[in-house]
């Protein structure tokens, strides 16, 4: 199989690869697919608290060279969005951009896959950071 | 010496023809063209005498008769011709086959067909070492079981299953016992008495010879075996298999033969140290990685590896330059990882993350530490991004971990 010259750069020059601290609140993490498929990607939004916008994100990714450049490119795309303009990332606009073949359309679904589960990650842990300020400001003993 | 780019270690799926057979094969396709079917002239006993000549070359490789040779055009349908012309024929005995899990697809999928027009087939599971288990075989035979067919060498991990003890099994009950002896034959001793095997498939591009050529050992005594044909027409190859011969093919095949017998005890002794370099080297750099089937019971020329954390497509991409294989879904149309590795019981992560490596007549030590050093360099840098490997270190136990799987 052939792969695309974007494919092969994202898998040669894996942009954003690493990790951000799981327990800063400003931090969402997602880990979706599962070993015995062939394909996990970790990927960790940093979330500026007061703009939304997302600043920084990371991606760890076992699974093919496709995967690996969905994810590289999730990461590429996150940065300088808000929360909300994030979740409109489509698994389409990676297999466009990356002309993946339909046997690799599921690389994609795990990259869009992983972009909701950071989100909503953070987006828990907000209102969880909320919920602690509440109960700070109102103590019941 | 500069080393040639790209390395071949991919030996299980093909072989170059040697030049030597090529050698041997020219004459017959211009000079001595004639039809080994042609009884009355001298083109054809030409080409005849040729086609006795291999027929001997090929006997001589398993210990067997000339006689007891028929010529196919390849493994796959000497696997068919075998499974499907012991059913067919001895349909009245019984209508039970047993066979394994492991097999080649053209075993499996013969026998899948077959279990449609009525037959009975048992796959019997494989240990962890990718032996079957010789008290599971035992109990699997009925009354109505007519064959076995259990492979030599497996095409993945290379492991021998135990063939004399099966033959012994096999001839205790009176069953037949058919082997695809694809990987195993030419490459380690192979001998249809001592083994006391029925039919053997062979086929010649995996022993330096060229594609479109096969053949099926057929015992002609003790017993004598009988098959009904899938093809029908002039009779050739006693009945069993109608078509005319192919002569160039067939030569090369004998020549092929030859030289795998001349040579098979040095070519062993080289392709054994250099499986051996492979394997110490890659255990050196890397931790973490683990040998798929027995290492005991082993072609000399094989070794497959589970590089853990690290998903096999994404480490052949980055070995580009290597040609080997994967048991890794991404790179198979069906998105499944291999069977094989599956039966083994390693799990599925670890089917993910093979590689097979296949060693050859031309295999150097400098290819070896070539693809033993860029694998280690690649598999390193694929690991640092790898979540497995983050979350493996961090102390999480990935067995028992929830996926989400979608």
């Amino acid at each position: 199989m052939a792969y695309s010259n974007k494919v092969i750069d994202h898998y040669e020059n894996p942009r954003n690869v690493g990790s951000l601290p799981k327990e800063d609140p400003n931090v969402g993490t997602g880990l979706v697919g599962a070993p015995e498929c062939g394909d996990v990607m970790k990927l960790q939004v940093k979330v500026n608290p007061t703009t939304g916008v997302i600043d920084d994100a990371k991606f760890k990714t076992f699974g093919c060279g496709s995967a690996i450049a969905s994810s590289s490119l999730a990461t590429e795309w996150l940065k300088g969005k808000t929360v909300d303009e994030a979740l409109a990332i489509k698994n389409t606009d990676i297999v466009t951009e990356l002309s993946l073949p339909p046997v690799k359309i599921h690389c994609s679904v795990l990259a869009e896959d992983a972009i909701k589960a950071a989100i909503s990650d953070y987006k828990k842990k907000q209102g969880t950071a909320a919920k602690n300020v509440d109960t700070h400001a109102q103590p019941t003993a | 010496m500069a080393i040639k780019l790209p390395i071949y270690l991919d030996y299980h799926a093909t072989t170059p023809v040697d030049p030597r057979v090529v050698d041997a094969m020219l004459p017959f396709f211009t000079e001595h063209f004639g039809n080994a079917a042609s009884r009355n002239h001298p083109f054809g006993w030409a080409a005849e005498e040729a086609v006795d000549t291999a027929r001997k070359q090929i006997a001589d490789l398993i210990g067997a008769n000339a006689k007891e040779i028929v010529f196919t055009s390849g493994a796959t349908e000497s696997d068919n011709l075998a499974i499907k012309g012991v059913a067919e024929m001895y349909r009245e005995k019984g209508n039970h086959i047993i066979t394994a899990v492991t097999e080649h697809k053209a075993v499996i999928d013969t026998c899948k067909r077959l279990e449609k027009d009525g037959y009975r087939v048992t796959y019997l599971p494989v240990q962890k070492d990718g032996l079957i288990n010789l008290d599971e075989l035992r109990n699997a035979i009925t009354p109505k079981t007519i064959l076995i067919t259990i492979m030599a060498a497996n095409n993945e991990i290379g492991v021998i299953q135990p063939l004399a003890a099966i033959g012994a099994i096999a001839k205790e009950k009176g069953v037949l016992f058919h082997t695809d002896g694809v990987q195993m034959v030419g490459k380690v001793p192979f001998n249809v008495n001592e083994l006391k095997v029925d039919l053997v498939s062979m086929t010649a591009h995996k022993i330096y010879g060229p594609k479109g050529i096969g053949a099926l050992y057929v015992r002609r005594r003790n017993p004598r075996v009988l098959l009904a044909p899938l093809i029908d027409g002039g009779g050739h190859e006693r009945g069993m298999r109608s078509g005319t011969l192919n002569v160039p093919g067939i030569v090369g095949f004998g020549k092929a033969a030859e030289l795998c017998r001349l040579e098979m005890a040095s070519d062993t002794d080289r392709l054994l140290k250099l499986r051996d370099r492979l394997n110490d080297r890659l255990h050196k750099s890397l931790d973490e990685i683990y040998i798929n089937g027995s290492m005991e019971h082993r072609l000399p020329h094989n070794l497959n590896i589970s590089f853990a954390y690290v998903e096999g497509e994404s480490l052949l991409m980055g070995i580009n330059d290597v040609a080997v294989s994967s048991g890794s879904a991404c790179t198979s149309a069906s998105l499944e990882p291999s069977y094989v590795l599956k039966a083994l019981g390693a799990g599925d992560d670890l089917a993910h993350s093979s590689i097979r490596f296949g060693l050859g007549r031309w295999t150097t030590e400098e290819e070896v530490d070539y693809v033993a050093d860029k694998l280690a360099q690649v598999v390193t840098r694929l690991r640092e991004m790898s979540p497995l490997y983050e979350l493996a270190k961090e102390g999480v136990d990935l067995s028992t971990m929830q996926w989400q799987v979608n």
